[in-house]
């Protein structure tokens, strides 16, 4: 018999173990929320199974009786528009000062300790900041994310382009370019797939702001319907929307690392 | 004229001499290999040569002119390690240099110059032995492999000086001979001067034209730094008396222990 450290489970053996959790929790909470509702009917706090479906489809699949929309999905796109705006600027201006400030000495000099600075401000403080400046519209909750997450994606990716090693840059130069071509060729292809990685980190954090942001000042989006109906206690539809978020960050995460390894495979094959 | 030359030439970082009065000057087209001490200035002198350090003392002269104090594509050079870019593959490596001088913006060359450009490369790849490798990343190419496109990579843009930093040190015997056969002929072919530093004495004594010894005469094992290494021995190769090489052994040995035993 070999050691546990050298035992290795084969494919299906491997899911099966993956899954494994994933059911005891359910028959956990199956057990619990039986229990409860046994001693009272009308309990809200771990609804059955049949009302989490009643609750998906009545959000999902019919439409508002308010505003004829289907909940679900407007709150989503909603949710993934501000997210995806917000981070694909974060990820612009980060890219942009973080090669300005990784390879430039004179503009490292410059910006750099601003960079710093502004990265150790609580974004979550200055949120009614935000509200006050660009008012209770879209603009507001964007650009929390903008504030949440760019200073650490600056950061990242300055450093990232910090450690591109002298050797090359150096090498570079001896085949005849100029400081353009040295980012053009050399310091922007080379951060492509850390600047995924490094939005790949911060999706975390941009959800955190964007519900935060949401549960403040909006009118529709996967965080304000969750503390809307938080007032009724209708946990049937809280949690199917908690599933839901986590489900969309799982396949972006999922999205992005595959384009990475597609798209980059000389990054990934160093062990990164 | 002389391409380099050196007139009392001295490099210190801080109080630590690491390189003092050098005095040489180099013809086009000779083949100098550098052997000394691990720590003794090699690797300084390279720099010096790159341009991407200042000589604190003397002159250090381009044609007769101050060395320019940044690289260009004048002087090309082979590191030990990292000398080829790993977001490229091979033929895009080769084909660098060629596409940043046709595009000064971006560095991307397009259609007919570009074809042209892989063209070049791929008779550069095959006369390196690395034909077949052409679109491969250099993460799946070995280490003597990566070190024969890196020679590529420099060479095609005909540097003036090539510079070679150790660069088969990391290759076993075999590999390094038929490296040693492959420098010689493109040396030869392209009219190139070449400083090459080696740790292989024996290396340094049968190829290129050359031979320098770094060493330091004065030596103060209470402290090393106190003295800076020197030219020692200035040998045509394949010219020398019975001896000098076991003599120049026992030297270089003798640096390299008080330099590594009291860092
Ligand atoms: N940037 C630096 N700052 C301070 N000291 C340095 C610097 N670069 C090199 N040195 C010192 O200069 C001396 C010579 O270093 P160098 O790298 O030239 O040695 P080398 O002859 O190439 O050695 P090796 O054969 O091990 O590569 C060493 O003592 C080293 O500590
Ligand atoms: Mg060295």
């Amino acid at each position: 018999m070999k050691k546990l450290i050298n035992r290795r489970p084969g494919n299906a053996l491997s899911w099966a173990l993956g899954l494994l959790p994933f059911l005891l929790l359910m028959i956990a909470y199956m057990v619990a929320s039986d229990a409860r509702l046994a001693e009272n009917p009308n309990d809200k706090l771990l609804p059955a199974l049949d009302s989490f479906v009643q609750a998906i489809d009545r959000m999902a699949f019919e439409p508002s009786k308010r505003s004829g929309e289907y909940l679900l999905w407007a709150d989503t796109l909603a949710s993934l528009q501000r997210l995806g705006i917000g981070v694909a600027i974060s990820a612009l201006v980060a890219v942009v000062v973080g090669i300005g400030n990784g390879t430039i000495p004179l503009v490292r000099s410059t910006f750099s300790p601003l960079v710093t600075g502004l990265s150790l401000v609580p974004p979550m403080a200055i949120l009614p900041v935000l509200f006050i400046i660009f008012g209770l519209g879209e603009l507001a909750k964007v650009m929390l994310i903008i504030i949440g997450i760019t200073p650490f994606m600056i950061r990242d990716l300055q450093q990232r382009a910090r450690e591109i090693p002298a050797e090359q840059i150096i090498k570079m130069q001896t085949l005849g370019a100029n400081t353009w071509q040295i980012i053009t060729r050399l310091v922007w292809p080379q951060l492509m797939p850390r600047l995924i990685s490094a939005v790949r980190l911060s999706l975390g954090p941009a959800w955190l702001f964007l519900i935060a942001a949401e549960a403040i000042a909006a009118t529709e989006g996967l965080g304000y319907r969750i503390f809307l109906v938080r007032r009724y206690l209708a946990m049937d539809v809280i949690l199917p929307y908690v599933v839901w978020i986590t489900f969309l960050a799982f396949v972006i995460d999922f999205l992005l690392s595959r384009y990475s390894q597609w798209r980059y495979p000389w990054f990934h094959q160093k062990g990164h | 004229m002389a391409i380099i030359e050196m007139k009392n030439l001295w490099k210190e970082y801080g109080d630590q001499v690491v390189l003092e009065r050098l005095n040489a000057s180099v013809e086009e087209g000779e083949f100098v290999t550098i052997v000394g001490a691990s720590g003794c200035g090699k690797t300084t002198f390279l720099k010096l040569l790159l341009g991407t350090e200042d000589a604190t003392r003397g002159e250090l002269l381009l044609d007769g002119q101050p060395l320019p104090a940044e690289p260009d594509a004048s002087r090309g050079i082979v590191f030990q390690r990292y000398s080829v870019l790993n977001h490229l593959t091979a033929v895009e490596n080769v084909m660098l240099g060629g596409e940043l001088e046709s595009s000064r913006w971006f560095g991307i060359s397009v259609g007919k110059k570009r074809k042209q450009l892989r063209k070049d490369a791929l008779e550069m790849l095959e006369s390196v032995g690395l034909g077949p490798a052409a679109d491969k990343y250099p993460h799946e190419l070995s280490g003597g492999m990566q070190q024969r496109l890196a020679l590529a990579q420099a060479l095609i843009k005909r540097p003036r000086i090539l510079l070679l930093d150790e660069p088969f040190g990391a290759l076993d015997p075999g590999i390094r001979a038929d490296m040693h056969k492959l420098v010689l002929s493109l040396w030869k072919s392209q009219r190139l001067t070449v400083f090459m530093i080696t740790h292989d004495i024996t290396e340094g004594f049968y190829l290129g034209t050359r031979l320098w010894v770094f060493d330091k005469p004065r030596l103060d094992p209470q402290a090393p730094g106190a003295y800076g290494a020197r030219v020692t021995y200035d040998l045509p190769v394949g010219d020398c008396e019975n001896g000098t090489l076991t003599s120049i052994n026992q030297r270089v040995t003798r640096t390299s222990r008080v330099l590594n035993d009291t860092l």
